[in-house]
């Protein structure tokens, strides 16, 4: 089978972000990238899925240049080959899909993994549109019943589980009030939650053959996407500090205050 | 002259960053607190390609600078610098093969630790010879096509753990260094005996012990080189090795530069934060520049020997200079904690005892200072 999987790049958390003064974006200077974690965990489905049944994990990435950097993280860890849409202007998540949904009826996939949501924007979109687009089943949040601690997990089996033939694909997602199970005819899109599976290294060896595996370059203007965006950021803020806390002298003090302050029980 | 990293030398360096983090530290305290060999998490190393990383492309390696290494290496020791001591132990004791090994001893000997998980150790230091290694005494006896190995070796990192020796004799004690000859014990055969584990200050999850042996045969097609090559193929092996070494100490003493930073950051003293003290500030800003220059020395050798140089002098600067650093850099961590860095609850204590192997082993500073006194007066 084929698995078609994204890899955005996003900030990583570890470094500081800091709105620019003016609103107009985040200070990119002394940032560090890194894969989405969310990607990551899709690549690693992925890899699973295709050790177990066969085939290939094909990456896909939109931004500048420097988004090969985390295709071929995700060819280190074990992808065959990478799409690279080159891309440097605005882009919303329609855009985003719509981009996607070309790449997907160009490569064919049996399944299309997403993260749930980027870290960065924590939009939570553009596998939903991407279904839509294409017209195929979804399933969002995937995760799995076993812990991230158990036998399954530290055997890589896939969490993904495909029905007779291939033909569909069972997934455990997580909702609000626990698990639900949902089966989706295939070709499908699934949208990977945190607990799905533990993302394996980009081995040294892995690294070194990441080198010579082909990256695909097409650009908007190739797929005839139009990615004029629809949607517009207008000022971004830092969330206001957070208060200090309080200490309160017992259990009924908290819950008065809670029951009368902060109307919460 | 460029300082920028590759993009696979990030990677990989990435990758070792998050080993060390995720893998490494975690285990860090109880390994150093039992002296239990972690077995386990070299194993996790051989298999994301973190251990053999000196074995060229050739014979199943993969082909990774000195500089590459060094990458990786500064972070492993960054997580536990007992672990990145028995990680770069395989290393150690392959390198003698890859200096001066036979192109079918290499195909032999080598391919096997890339195809399959297996410990090699180093045996070169005895009883009465660590400094003056042209003064030991284990002998090497031809005898048809074997050679008799007998003697005894103190301090073999790995060595209770290892599938395979490099074990250096004299085949005539009179001749001191001419006599060395290296040769390769591969298992354990009849006559070879494994010490009891050492119970060390620091470093204390790496396996350190001593070897007996006993009219122990090796087969004349495990010689390495020569009759007599033994102290050149030693010698250009700690050549090749002593950058590895030191970039260790640039592992320890940013972590302790690190753990400096946040604690300083939140002990308060007399109304303020106490690294608003310039007392403290001054120790913080003097360990953050002398890791950085160590570190700059480690990098110049290794650069030296990926352009196929010498890097004799280069790599005693470095590996004097960054193990010292490291030393006063965890002392000075431990400082700044007070009375908190002193108790083995916290984290510095252990990268001061961990510190302290690397003034000693590899050529103990006093040595590193001999070889620099010694090009200097050429
Ligand atoms: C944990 C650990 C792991 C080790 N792993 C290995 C290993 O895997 N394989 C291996 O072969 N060896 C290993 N060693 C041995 C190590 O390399 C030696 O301990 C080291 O070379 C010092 O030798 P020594 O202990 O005999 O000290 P000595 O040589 O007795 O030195 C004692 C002191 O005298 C000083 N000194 C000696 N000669 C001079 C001189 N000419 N001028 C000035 N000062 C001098 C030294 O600097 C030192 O301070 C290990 C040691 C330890 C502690
Ligand atoms: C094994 C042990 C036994 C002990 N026994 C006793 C005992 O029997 N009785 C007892 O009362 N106490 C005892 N102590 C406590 C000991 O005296 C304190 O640990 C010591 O005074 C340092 O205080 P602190 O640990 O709080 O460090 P801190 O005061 O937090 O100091 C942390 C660091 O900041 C530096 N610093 C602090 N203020 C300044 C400043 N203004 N300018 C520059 N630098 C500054 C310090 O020098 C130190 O490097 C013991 C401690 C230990 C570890």
């Amino acid at each position: 089978m084929k698995i078609l999987v994204t890899a955005k790049r996003v900030e990583d958390p570890e470094s500081k972000i800091k709105v620019k003064p003016d609103g107009s974006g985040i200070v990119q200077e002394g940032l560090k990238y890194k894969i989405n974690p969310f990607d990551e965990i899709g690549v690693e489905e992925g890899l699973r899925l295709v050790a177990k049944h066969g085939g290939e994990v094909v990456v896909v990435s939109i931004g500048g240049k420097e988004v090969q950097e985390q295709l071929r993280h995700a060819l280190a860890m074990g992808a065959t080959r990478a799409v690279w849409v080159n891309h440097t202007g605005p882009l919303d998540q329609m855009g985003v899909a719509g981009l996607l949904q070309k790449v997907a009826e160009k490569e064919k996939p049996d399944l299309v993994i997403l993260g749930k949501q980027a870290i960065d924007d924590d939009q939570n979109q553009v596998g939903q549109y991407l279904a839509e687009f294409l017209g195929w089943g979804q399933a969002t949040f995937a995760s799995k019943v076993e812990s991230l601690e158990s036998e399954q997990e530290k055997n890589k089996v896939p969490a993904l589980q495909m029905g007779a033939d291939n033909k569909s694909v069972r997934v455990v997602r997580e909702v609000d009030n626990g698990l639900a199970t949902l089966e989706c005819a295939l070709p499908a899109v699934v949208t990977t939650d945190l607990r799905l599976n533990l993302p394996r290294y980009a081995s040294l060896p892995g690294i070194m053959k990441a080198k010579s595996k082909p990256i695909e370059e097409l650009t908007p203007a190739k797929l005839s996407v139009d990615v004029t965006p629809k949607v517009q950021v207008l000022k971004m803020a830092s969330p206001p500090p957070r208060k200090a806390g309080i200490k309160v002298p017992d259990v009924a003090t908290l819950v008065d205050k809670l029951r009368n302050e902060a109307k919460v029980v | 002259m460029d300082f920028q990293l590759t993009e696979s030398q990030r990677a990989l360096q990435d990758t070792a960053r998050k080993f060390a983090r995720e893998v490494i530290r975690p285990k860090a305290a109880h390994h150093d607190e039992t002296s239990e060999f972690p077995r386990e998490i070299i194993v996790s190393a051989w298999e994301n390609g973190l251990l053999n990383m000196a074995t060229p492309e050739a014979y199943g390696g993969l082909g990774l600078t000195h500089l590459d290494q060094l990458l990786a290496y500064e972070e492993l020791a960054w997580g536990c610098a007992g672990m990145a001591t028995s990680i770069t132990a395989n290393d150690l004791a392959n390198l003698p093969i890859i200096v001066g090994g036979s192109e079918e001893q290499k195909q032999r000997l080598l391919k096997p630790f890339t195809e399959k998980f297996k410990l090699a150790s180093f045996a070169l230091t005895e009883p009465e010879a660590g400094s003056d290694v042209a003064g030991m005494s284990t002998t090497a006896v031809r005898d048809g096509d074997h050679y008799v190995l007998n003697g005894a070796k103190c301090f073999i990192t790995n060595g209770g753990h290892a599938d395979q020796y490099t074990v250096f004799a004299t085949l005539d004690k009179a001749k001191k260094h001419k006599g060395i000859t290296c040769f390769v014990v591969e298992g354990r055969p009849k006559g070879l005996t494994v010490g009891k584990h050492e119970n060390k200050m620091g470093q204390r999850a790496s396996d350190t012990v001593a070897l007996t042996f006993e009219d122990v045969r090796v087969p004349v097609h495990n010689r390495i080189g020569e009759e007599g090559e033994g102290w050149r193929i030693a010698m250009e092996t700690l050549d090749n090795s002593r950058p590895i070494t030191a970039i260790l100490s640039v592992g320890i003493a940013r972590a302790a530069l690190e753990y400096s930073l946040e604690y300083s950051a939140q002990r308060k003293t007399f109304g303020k934060p106490i690294r608003e003290h310039q007392a403290i500030q001054f120790m913080l800003a003097d360990m953050a520049m002398n890791i950085q220059a160590a570190r700059l020395l480690c990098h110049q050798s290794a650069w030296l020997l990926d352009q196929g140089q010498r890097a004799s002098l280069q790599s005693s600067y470095a590996k004097c200079f960054a193990a010292d650093m490291a030393m006063k850099v965890a002392t000075d961590a431990v400082q700044v904690y007070g009375g908190y860095g002193y108790i083995k609850e916290y984290p510095v204590e252990k990268l001061m005892r961990d510190a302290k192997l690397i003034q000693i082993y590899e050529g103990t500073s006093q040595v590193q200072r001999l070889v620099i006194a010694r090009e200097l007066f050429k």
